[in-house]
């Protein structure tokens, strides 16, 4: 992974998503990735999951400007290629093995050989699977295939980490598990944005809140942190 | 095994398999030889063709078409050599610039094939010509090749000289090989001229048998033609080596030998 | 018929090098076909269920329609551009069982580049925003996706087989059916009936529907293999 200039802060002014003229989601005006772990909070449809897809890059914005850093990135490729990358509520496990997923991740950004290797093992052994690594990735139970998603995701390196609801279809324990590894990956340095609507999962996890109502940020707060 | 890997392992297995396809190693190579489905069919070339590459090393590869599409190809230059049944055709061949000394090489002759019962009374005919007109005056079915074949071709000259347009729901071109028009005429019980080879070496006769032979215009000639090597790099020399062959004792005598069924199919004739 | 089954397992069980030859040209021809055809149509397909381009739908609706191109046509245009007199005719490949890969390939190619399309476009609704996530661009999505679609790629594969293996038309044309050369399962089956050695075509058809049969089987299990390791 070659050193790139910072993604931080990621700033969106006046960011508007409204596709077919239909406003979903803004004007927002807000800045992230000041604080080691934030939550995006409200209700379904409130806009959540545009907001993290609109800063991961998969989507552009209708109007507004979304900046990475100190440069404003184009939006559909820059953005995305850069030291971030997202774990979705239903990740989709590619038809390889548990390492091969993984591995993938990595030679999308250029990364082969035994420093893949390696870094895959890590990364699995942050989540706990370094014992499944040649299953195959789809037999997984689902809170096994979500931890599979975050070492995937991980496994770059990445600045800023975007979670949309990774909990949401997972049974307490895997949910326990789920957030152990997020909670590792924090302690490493990476920066976590998750959307969640369980509060208590958001006490449990960040120090920022931000809550979204109708499209719009209705609160921005520093929450205090329940310890585990 | 990953993407790279395995899509280098199935291409070397693709070139493997594509490079597999050597024919088995010839000392002198090969030649071409567009001929007749009667010919192929009655297994002449089964047994000429090994004694030919015994005798000189050279492989001969047989396409069977009708004459007129055997000509068609020696024309493209896709054959180096011709042996087929129609003499008007090949002298139009070889004034066309296609081909090159023809020489006669063998006979044998067409005979009239229907069903047993013979409902136009052929066999009483006292001439082919007489024998067509019988089935054209009975409406009684007739399966004709209609595919530009030397038998076609010798059936159409025989109603052109009775003056009959064979034309009705009895006469039937089928478009089809010498075979598979006596299949379709065991199926409809129909009338059928066929060379006398096909139908000895034929298997699914059923109510069929010979109703009419002999007269001298059933003669069927078979030649040997060149195909002109100005017009196409082909492999002429070698095909010299068979044409001689064909004409020389040993073929004749080769020709003269083979038997089907106690019966001699052709008869070598070459000057 | 039984006597069709009874002569098809006399033939094989006397092992007639002739019979040999036969089946193994067969299978070596429509097989090197399959690959030929699909190291170029399962990008052609992928790329199609990608990418968006000006006159895509025409290309799509032309490719569905060459699945049903007649291959006496088939033939003909390779007999055209291989003849002597032809284009490609300095290539010497008339009548050659090359030949006759080429007009398979050329029948084979749309049916595998349309099943491909179609199972590659049902991947990608699911795979997209994974794989766009993950950093891969479209070009680069395309080999994960033919490797993620395997399985189902299989299937495809198998069809376009089964084609090239059945046809007769087409390899008559172009490979003149030219004993031990290019004297594939069906054309040899077309002789012995024009020769009205009925019983014995048959049985040839059995052997053959037996080949394909057990083509089939073995991609069955392996894909079964798979699918139960790899799930769905």
């Amino acid at each position: 992974m070659s050193i790139d200039r910072t993604i931080l802060p990621i700033e969106l002014q006046q960011v508007v998503f409204a596709p077919r003229d239909q406003v979903l989601l803004g004007p927002i005006n807000l800045t992230l990735g000041a604080h080691a772990r934030t939550v995006i909070m409200g209700a379904n449809g409130s806009g959540k999951s545009l907001l993290l897809r609109l800063c991961h890059g998969l989507i552009a914005p209708t109007s507004g400007v979304i900046r990475c850093g100190e440069q404003a990135g184009d939006p559909q490729t820059a953005c995305i290629r850069k030291r971030q990358a997202m774990v979705f509520q239903r990740p989709v496990m590619m038809r390889r093995s548990v390492r091969g997923n993984v591995l993938y991740a990595l030679r999308l950004r250029g990364v082969r050989g035994s420093r893949a290797e390696q870094l895959t093992q890590q990364a699995l052994a942050l989540v706990g699977l370094e014992a499944l690594a040649k299953r195959s990735a789809r037999v997984l139970s689902g809170g096994e295939q979500q931890r599979l998603a975050l070492a995937r995701a991980w496994v770059i390196r990445p600045e800023v980490l975007f979670l949309d609801e990774p909990t949401a279809s997972l049974d307490p324990d895997a949910t326990t598990a789920v957030e152990a590894a997020v909670q590792r990956f924090a302690e490493q340095g990476t920066r976590i944005i998750m959307t969640t609507h369980s509060t208590s999962q958001a006490r449990r996890i960040a120090d920022m809140g931000i809550w979204l109502d109708q499209g719009q940020v209705t609160q921005h707060d520093p929450l205090v942190r329940r310890t585990l | 095994m990953t993407i790279r890997n395995s899509l280098g392992f199935w291409l070397g297995v693709a070139l493997l398999v594509l490079t597999s396809h050597t024919v088995n190693g010839q000392d002198r190579g090969f030649i071409t030889v567009a001929s007749t489905t009667s010919t192929q069919n009655s297994g002449l070339f089964d047994t000429l063709i090994p004694q030919f590459e015994a005798a000189t090393g050279i492989a001969v590869r047989i396409v069977a078409v009708g004459t007129g599409q055997a000509l068609r190809i020696g024309c493209n230059g896709d054959a180096d050599a011709v042996l087929v049944h129609a003499p008007a055709a090949e002298q139009a061949f070889i004034d066309q610039g296609c081909g090159v000394d023809r020489r006669e090489v063998m006979f044998n002759d067409f005979v009239l094939i229907g069903p047993r019962a013979d409902p136009a009374n052929v066999a009483a005919a006292d001439s082919a010509i007489d024998a067509f007109a019988r089935i054209a005056t009975e409406q009684a079915a007739f399966a004709s090749r209609g595919d530009d074949s030397g038998t076609h071709k010798k059936e159409l000259s025989i109603w052109q000289a009775a003056d009959i347009a064979p034309a009705g729901g009895w006469y039937r071109a089928l478009g089809a090989g010498m075979g598979a028009a006596l299949n379709t005429a065991a199926a409809m019980n129909a009338y059928v001229m066929s060379d006398r080879a096909t139908w000895i070496s034929f298997n699914n006769r059923q109510d069929l048998s010979i109703v009419y032979q002999g007269d001298p215009r059933l003669f069927n000639q078979y030649a040997s033609v060149l195909v002109n090597p100005e017009r196409h790099p082909i492999q002429y020399d070698l095909a010299q080596v068979w044409h001689n062959w064909l004409v020389s004792s040993a073929g004749q005598a080769a020709i003269a030998d083979y038997r089907l069924r106690g019966q001699a199919l052709f008869t070598p004739n070459a000057p | 018929m039984l006597d069709a089954f009874a002569g098809a397992a006399g033939l094989l069980l006397t092992g007639d090098p002739t019979l040999t030859h036969i089946v193994g040209l067969s299978l070596r021809v429509s097989l090197s076909a399959v690959l030929v055809a699909s190291v170029l149509a399962l990008p052609v397909g992928a790329a199609l269920a990608l990418f968006r381009f000006p006159g895509r739908t025409g290309v799509v609706v032309l490719l569905n329609a060459l699945m049903g191109l007649p291959p006496v046509v088939a033939g003909l245009i390779v007999y055209i551009l291989l003849s002597r007199a032809g284009p490609l005719g300095s290539l010497g490949l008339l009548f050659t069982p090359q030949a006759m890969v080429i007009v398979q390939s050329l029948l084979i190619f749309p049916i595998v580049a349309a099943l491909t399309r179609q199972m590659v476009s049902d991947l990608w609704v699911e795979y997209r925003e994974q794989l766009t996530s993950l950093g891969a661009s479209r070009v680069r999505a395309i080999p994960s996706l033919l490797w993620d679609a395997r399985f189902s790629l299989v299937t495809a594969l198998l069809a376009g087989f089964g084609r090239a293996v059945a046809e007769v038309g087409a390899v008559l044309i172009v490979g003149g059916n030219i004993d031990g050369v290019t004297r594939v399962m069906t054309t040899a089956i077309a002789l012995e009936t024009n020769k009205g050695n009925l019983s014995l075509a048959l049985a040839l058809g059995v052997i053959l529907m037996g080949l394909t049969l057990a083509v089939n089987a073995v991609a069955f299990a392996v894909g079964e293999f798979s699918r139960r390791r790899y799930g769905v």
